[in-house]
């Protein structure tokens, strides 16, 4: 967990690296997100829309940038959390999330922190570009 | 294709109950080992009165308790194959916590043809308030609908 006092422009405070993503995470991620569209789970559908198989949610990888996010700040300090979805997530991509402190600012009567988000493939690929506010 | 006539248009509003069982689900699902949001004592510390949803966990909330996830989709006359997603956005006013009551209102904010009609852009932007009616968060998302150009 960061130390809020010290933390200044330019820091990497979030880093986690995911397991590759299978298509029983996805599976599974259908049913718990209440996110039912077939394209992620059903190669026949997947096909059918042009594409050469299911691929990941973008919730789901958002919800790993999230993972990342919170293991570095507490929830309760989350204050917006955004994301671009830049390129579609393949099967199997181990996805590693990192976030940089841009900017230290007064916001809302506290002090505030406002990070710079990516998740990346294996290949370096970016994912995800995405920002979050948080209070310090 | 979606045209500025959806701009305004609102859809059913979702009444969503935080359960823990369904949320454990989605951190087993994730893998998410995070005592705060397994254990409302690990919460106290940071002031939280329980154990609070992890920062992606409104956008599963809405779709799960809705009667029809894909009314927006039929009611636009939008073929969900064709469908991304763009962009998401939260911003947190106030704590979610297990068992609470939320209602989620979405609408329709704007339409914007991209690449000369081969995508529509869709913003939709949602209002969060919970069982005390109190506004806990605000979402936003942008829907990419791939269009079929005549070539």
């Amino acid at each position: 967990m960061m130390a809020a006092a010290d933390i200044k422009a330019g820091d990497r405070i979030v880093h986690k690296v995911f397991p590759p993503i299978t298509r029983h995470t996805l599976a599974l991620y259908c049913g718990a997100s209440g996110d039912h569209n077939p394209i992620h789970v059903d190669i026949d559908f997947a096909k059918a829309a042009g594409f050469p198989d299911v691929f990941a949610h973008g919730m789901l990888v958002m919800a790993y940038l999230g993972q990342a996010l919170t293991d570095a700040v507490p929830p309760s300090k989350l204050r917006a959390f955004a994301t671009r979805f830049v390129a579609i997530t393949q099967l199997g991509a181990r996805l590693t999330c990192e976030g940089t402190v841009t900017e230290l600012f007064a916001e809302g009567g506290e002090r505030r922190a406002r990070l710079a988000l990516t998740t990346r493939d294996d290949r370096g690929e970016i994912k995800l570009d995405g920002s979050a506010v948080i209070a310090l | 294709m979606v045209d500025q006539s959806a701009v305004g248009r609102c859809f059913t509003p979702v009444t969503a109950r935080v359960e823990p069982g369904r949320l454990r689900y989605f951190l087993n699902t994730l893998g998410e080992q995070n005592p705060v949001y397994r254990d409302a004592d690990a919460a106290r510390p940071s002031g939280l009165a329980g154990t609070p949803v992890p920062p992606t966990y409104l956008f599963c909330l809405e779709m799960m308790d809705v009667d029809d996830p894909f009314e927006m989709f039929t009611a636009l006359d939008i073929d969900i194959a064709r469908v991304l997603h763009g962009e998401q956005s939260f911003i947190y006013h106030a704590p979610v916590l297990v068992g609470d009551t939320l209602t989620f209102r979405p609408s329709v904010t704007s339409v914007t043809e991209k690449k000369g009609g081969a995508m529509t852009l869709i913003g939709i932007r949602c209002e969060v308030t919970n069982q005390d009616g109190l506004h806990v968060a605000d979402t936003a998302r942008t829907i990419v609908v791939r269009n079929e150009v005549a070539s």
